[in-house]
């Protein structure tokens, strides 16, 4: 047991769980998809990218690309969910919404490629 | 050997993560917290506010409560977070600051910069490993004329005097073991710019190491190595090292020729030392017994050519049975006067302090001098920095190998052809050598002695090789005129005339060019340049060959040919 490890999983692992309870729920509703969900996958995503940074492996670069991924299609996510609440007149729409959760399901698919990677270099580890 | 960058990153990871905790927690309690509005309504921040006031409370504090005045609640938490958010960024800042002074993120940053400055040249350049006497002066004869060398030292505090100096500025130099193939590697030994390797280490095994590895990655190219021992000098001769150079047999053979022949040793001085110090005035005596000082690697080598010319000597050893030193050595340092009257100093012609102790050896000369003031000096300078006081104890002669090494690594880098031409010079008699010395001391002037070599070729001289392809004769008095005016003479002399095989020494004026030859001239370096221009422009060199000066251009041309023949037709 190395409890570098296991912190390291803990934040793989918290990034794609907290991501895909944001994308729950019907694609156009509001009320389905919490901020904060959106917001505590954010940050946890942001902790695990630091986390991969400086790792010189093939895996590891590919794990720090993933995750940059994620962060990208997750601050926009946001961004988008700012705009929406305080720049336009109309507020939040159906249409934004979706776009919102499409984006966090795009972010979903790079944090479900990290979680495979992770136990991929894990299972190639025999002892 | 790892990157600096992930270096850094690896130690930020940590802070980092700090900052960005921080600021989740901190933007979280912003928006838990129930704040009022201008009008009294309850009123909460959403996370873009949030994340708006911590980042500027974060970096600067003072921007005001927006948008509606704090609560007590949530003053109370941004007192918190101002405490939490500072220290974080004073955390990240002392980790970087810190990693900046870390010896070894300083080494890996100093390796990557030599990298990449190594990756910047784009023109030959040689590779010089160890930068102690005999590599600074080759770096520093090497610069002057403009050839980038890169340079490998194991000494720290050597690399860190470099770097202030303006050479170092400009010449990447790397602190590492040059023995070392990683070393050897990044400094570009397969790279195909390295052009040149110049062991020059004090270390033979370290020599060996680099001369082995250059041989095994490029067979084909130039290693030079210094050596301090016969057995190191037959490792390096046994896998093609081109060059190997002892300090102790060059001056040894020099010192000889000073004494035998004196004018060609000049011609080779004039060379080397561009400010020469002439003790070997043709009118000396040369004729009697010498006294020599230390009997090691150099009081042997010295030993060979005194027996090989027959020159009566006697020797002085500390330790001459375990030196194995010749019968009748004296035994002391010669640094006492009964010592040295014991050799005979009474007598001799001259001495040689060769001991490996510079303080020794200025007091062989004084004592010495003392006993017997119209003695021929020789010293042995082992340090670079003791030169003022050599100078000042007015010794005939200094040895100093660093620089005699030094002088024979750059003869051969800048001029190949020199090397050949002193051993023709050597073959030939004392009269005709001392003709040539006249000449190359006319055309030196006061100016310091250049020598280069011009090769007849498309490339470097398409006027010449245009001109002998249709069949016009170019002799090579026709390089040896003033471009500007042909009635004057460059200050050059013709040293030799290499084509093909056959080595041409002193070739006369009238001596016609083909295509392939190389010339080697000496004289002063303005003349290179004007020799360059009559080998390259088709219009200068028939102003040398006929005073035409000719019109240019096909027009002008064309006009000319016909007022020719309206002449013609008059």
């Amino acid at each position: 047991m190395n409890r570098e490890k296991i912190v390291f999983a803990f934040f793989i692992m918290l990034a794609l769980t907290l991501n895909f309870g944001f994308f729950l729920g019907d694609i156009d509703q509001p009320e389905h998809h919490s901020v904060y969900e959106l917001y505590a996958a954010i940050i946890v995503s942001l902790i695990a990218t630091v986390m991969k940074l400086g790792d010189r492996t093939h895996v590891g670069a590919v794990l720090l690309a993933t995750s940059l991924v994620a962060d990208l299609q997750l601050i926009i996510a946001a961004i988008i969910w700012g705009a929406m609440t305080h720049l336009s007149d109309t507020g939040m729409t159906p249409h934004a919404m979706a776009s919102i959760v499409s984006l966090s399901a795009g972010a979903l698919l790079a944090n479900i490629t990290s979680v495979v990677l992770l136990i991929v270099e894990t299972m190639t580890v025999r002892h | 050997m790892q990157h600096v960058f992930y270096l850094l990153l690896k130690r930020l990871r940590a802070p980092i993560i700090t900052i960005i905790s921080v600021y989740a927690i901190s933007i979280v309690g912003f928006v838990l917290i129930p704040g009022q509005d201008d009008q009294g309504n309850v009123w909460r921040m959403d996370f873009f506010h949030a994340f708006y006031f911590v980042s500027f409370m974060g970096s600067t504090i003072g921007f005001g409560e927006v948008p509606y005045a704090f609560t007590t609640g949530q003053r109370m938490w941004a007192t918190l977070s101002i405490y939490a958010t500072v220290i974080s960024w004073l955390y990240s800042m002392g980790t970087i600051f810190s990693l900046f002074q870390d010896q070894n993120y300083q080494r890996l940053s100093r390796r990557t910069r030599f990298i990449n400055q190594v990756n910047r040249i784009c023109e030959p350049y040689y590779l010089i490993c160890g930068f102690g006497a005999t590599g600074s002066r080759v770096a520093h004869l090497l610069d002057k004329h403009n050839i980038p060398s890169v340079i490998i030292e194991s000494k720290l505090k050597v690399i860190n005097e470099l770097e202030t100096t303006e050479i170092g500025q400009k010449l990447p130099s790397l602190c590492a073991d040059a023995s070392d193939p990683d070393a050897l590697k990044i400094a570009g030994i397969d790279n195909d710019l390295c052009v040149g390797v110049l062991a020059l280490t004090i270390d033979d095994q370290t020599n060996l190491a680099i001369a082995i590895n250059s041989k095994l990655v490029k067979p084909d190219r130039l290693v030079i190595s210094g050596t301090q021992s016969k057995a190191t000098t037959g490792n390096l001769a046994s896998f093609g090292t081109d060059t190997i150079l002892d300090p102790f047999e060059i001056f040894a053979d020099h010192l000889m020729l000073m004494l035998k022949e004196p004018y060609k040793h000049l011609i080779y001085d004039v060379f080397v030392n561009p400010h020469h110090n002439v003790w070997a005035s043709p009118h000396q005596n040369t004729e009697g017994s010498w006294v020599i000082c230390g009997y090691g690697r150099f009081g042997r080598a010295l030993e060979k050519e005194f027996l090989k010319h027959d020159i009566p000597h006697t020797f002085i050893s500390t330790d001459p049975r375990g030196y194995k030193a010749p019968p009748g050595t004296v035994h002391g340092t010669g640094t006492e006067a009964p010592t040295l009257i014991e050799a005979g100093i009474e007598s001799a012609l001259g001495v040689i302090a060769g001991t490996d102790n510079d303080a020794d050896n200025l007091s062989i000369i004084i004592t010495a001098r003392d006993l017997k003031p119209d003695l021929i000096t020789v010293a042995r300078q082992n340090v670079r920095t003791n030169k003022p006081v050599f100078k000042a104890a007015n010794v005939n002669l200094i040895m100093e190998p660093g620089r005699i090494v030094a002088n024979e690594v750059y003869m051969r880098i800048r001029t190949p052809l020199l090397t050949e031409c002193f051993s023709l010079i050597r073959k030939r008699d004392e009269a005709s050598t001392r003709a040539l010395l006249h000449r190359i001391a006319n055309a030196m002037g006061e100016q310091e002695l250049d020598a280069w070599t011009l090769n007849i070729d498309e490339q470097k001289s398409p006027a010449i090789t245009e001109a002998i392809a249709e069949g016009r004769k170019v002799g090579l008095n026709a390089l040896e005129m003033d471009p500007r005016n042909r009635d004057r003479a460059l200050p050059a002399v013709a040293l030799m005339l290499k084509r093909g095989h056959d080595s041409l020494l002193v070739p006369p004026p009238e001596t016609g060019l083909q295509k392939g030859d190389q010339i080697l001239y000496c004289g002063q370096d303005q003349a290179e340049q004007h020799m360059g221009w009559i080998m390259r422009d088709h219009n200068t060199l028939r102003y040398i060959q006929t005073g035409q000066v000719g019109p240019d251009g096909l027009l002008w041309h064309w006009l000319k040919t016909r007022r020719d023949q309206a002449r013609g037709t008059k």
